[in-house]
């Protein structure tokens, strides 16, 4: 279990704080998105709930994190790196740039463990093969499509076996193929049981993946709970975050008082 | 180390052009050591025919006499420089850098140092993708960049800042994301896969080693012969 109590985050150099008492607890295998406008605290709520904020970043935190029962203050970044992982929007940024190969790029996590050699190939191997990477694994990182980089940055994490994943806008930088790609690659992560933290602006993506949805406005948590409820939530909209399209369609439904099971009928009469 | 024309040129004809036969790029080796040779040639030559003292003088311009000793000397700094440029240029079209970086690590390299390496390598491919990507935006937006040579350099100029500073927003990303894969960690890393040593390349290695302990040795004892 993840869990940051009565977090408050303040960057380096910066005078007000980024993120206010913020209670938030991952349980493990539960896939949880995170949602918010621009500038809502999003990306430094993922650096702090890796733990990279404040110890790589610096900063200035209170309250704690704590990482399946060990406080994360206490962690340094590649101890964190062993119970919880973080992945940018940026494929580009994601690579190590010294790998020859996408097989290298992803077993870079655990020869950096120092682990022995089968075990490498063994954590490699299994995140290729549940990502469905192997017609990838001798091509050159640099040399790949946005989708295609992003689930090696993605496959990358896995070969750490963290407890936890967080992804901060994992699709931002991506065409609809490659968000397509990457959809279908949280899915398998969320039936292997481990914890998904997902920072995202396309909702329809998050909706149908997620059973939690914790909504994020000026640094506080505003909306927290089942996915369905927060997302026909009308407070949603009011903070800047536009609903999926099957929320935004019950709801234009609900105001034109049309039963959504009479609509469907009539839908499946007429293609008959 | 060794002077005279016999020692380089038996370097070259001895050592390095036999393996770059071997290994299939002999034509190329001597263009580039050529290349690589030929800008610091030409002033060895002019430097050395024009201003070294000697008696037989072969031509004069002006307050310059060519003498004999010059073009000898020249010479003698010419097949030196192209010994350094072949052995140099041998080395870098069969071996592959990654590679030797690597190994290096494997043999007590730092990681961090590896890294460093390895990554600079990659940045300069990186970088100029960056820079098309980046002029193409301009040139979207009226840069010229095309025509004289005095309109290409005033083209490059508004390109600069946008590849530093675009690459140095990265950095703390890229930075971050190898944290998460525990680049940190203190110690040595695992690596996957070693190169393959051959006795034979131990033995030439070996022999290397031997006969450059040697050279200095004998040099600094005044022991080395002298060849013609």
């Amino acid at each position: 279990m993840l869990e940051l109590r009565g977090v408050s985050y303040r960057y380096a150099g910066y005078a007000a704080e980024v993120l206010h008492d913020i209670d938030l607890r991952l349980d493990d295998g539960e896939i949880v998105g995170l949602v918010g406008p621009n500038e809502a605290g999003k990306s430094t709520l993922c650096l702090v709930a890796s733990g990279l904020a404040p110890a790589s970043i610096g900063g200035s935190l209170s309250g704690s994190l704590t990482l399946d029962g060990v406080p994360g203050a206490g962690l340094a970044t590649y101890q964190l790196a062993e119970r919880v992982v973080v992945g940018f929007q940026n494929p580009n940024t994601q690579r190590s740039g010294i790998a020859a190969t996408v097989f290298e790029e992803i077993a870079l996590g655990p020869m950096n463990l120092g682990l022995p050699v089968a075990e490498t190939v063994d954590r490699t191997r299994e995140a290729i093969s549940r990502l469905k990477l192997d017609h990838l694994v001798l091509r050159d990182p640099q040399r790949l499509s946005g989708g295609q980089a992003q689930l090696v940055g993605i496959a990358s994490l896995l070969a750490m076996r963290p407890r936890h994943i967080i992804l901060d806008e994992p699709t931002a930088q991506l065409d609809p193929a490659g968000t397509r790609l990457v959809g279908e690659a949280l899915r398998v992560l969320a039936g292997a049981g481990t914890s998904l933290l997902i920072a995202e602006h396309k909702t329809d993506l998050l909706d149908g993946l997620c059973t939690r949805i914790i909504a994020i406005d000026g640094g506080r948590i505003v909306l927290d709970g089942p996915t369905a409820d927060v997302f026909d939530d009308s407070r949603l909209t009011a903070i800047g975050v536009e609903p999926p399209a099957r929320a935004r369609l019950g709801r234009l439904l609900a105001q034109h008082r049309i039963d959504a099971a009479v609509l469907a009928g009539a839908v499946a009469d007429s293609a008959r | 180390m060794i002077g005279g024309y016999l020692g380089p040129l038996a370097i070259i004809g001895l050592g390095i052009l036999p393996a770059a036969f071997i290994a299939g790029v002999a034509g190329r080796l001597v263009r580039i050591s050529l290349l690589l040779t030929l800008p610091i040639a030409i002033s060895v030559v002019l430097v050395s025919v024009f201003t070294r003292a000697g008696t037989h003088v072969l031509f004069s311009i002006g307050p310059f006499d060519a003498t004999a000793e010059g073009v000898d000397f020249a010479g003698q700094t010419l097949v030196r420089l192209f010994a350094i440029s072949t052995s140099i240029g041998l080395f870098g079209l069969t071996t592959e850098p990654r590679s030797f970086v690597l190994d290096l690590e494997r043999r007590g390299l730092s990681p961090r140092f590896a890294f460093v390496a390895l990554a600079t390598l990659e940045a300069v491919p990186a970088m100029v993708e960056r820079a098309a990507v980046i002029a193409s935006a301009q040139r979207a937006r009226g840069l010229d960049t095309e025509g004289s040579v005095r309109a290409r350099l005033r083209g490059v100029l508004p390109l600069v800042g946008p590849v530093i500073l675009s690459s140095l927003t990265e950095v703390e990303e890229r930075s971050l994301a190898l944290e998460v894969r525990a680049f940190g960690r203190p110690g040595r890393r695992q690596l996957l896969w070693r190169i393959p040593d051959s006795r034979a390349q131990l033995v030439v290695r070996a022999a290397l080693l031997l006969a450059l302990v040697g050279a200095i040795v004998s040099r600094v004892t005044g022991t080395f012969p002298s060849l013609p």
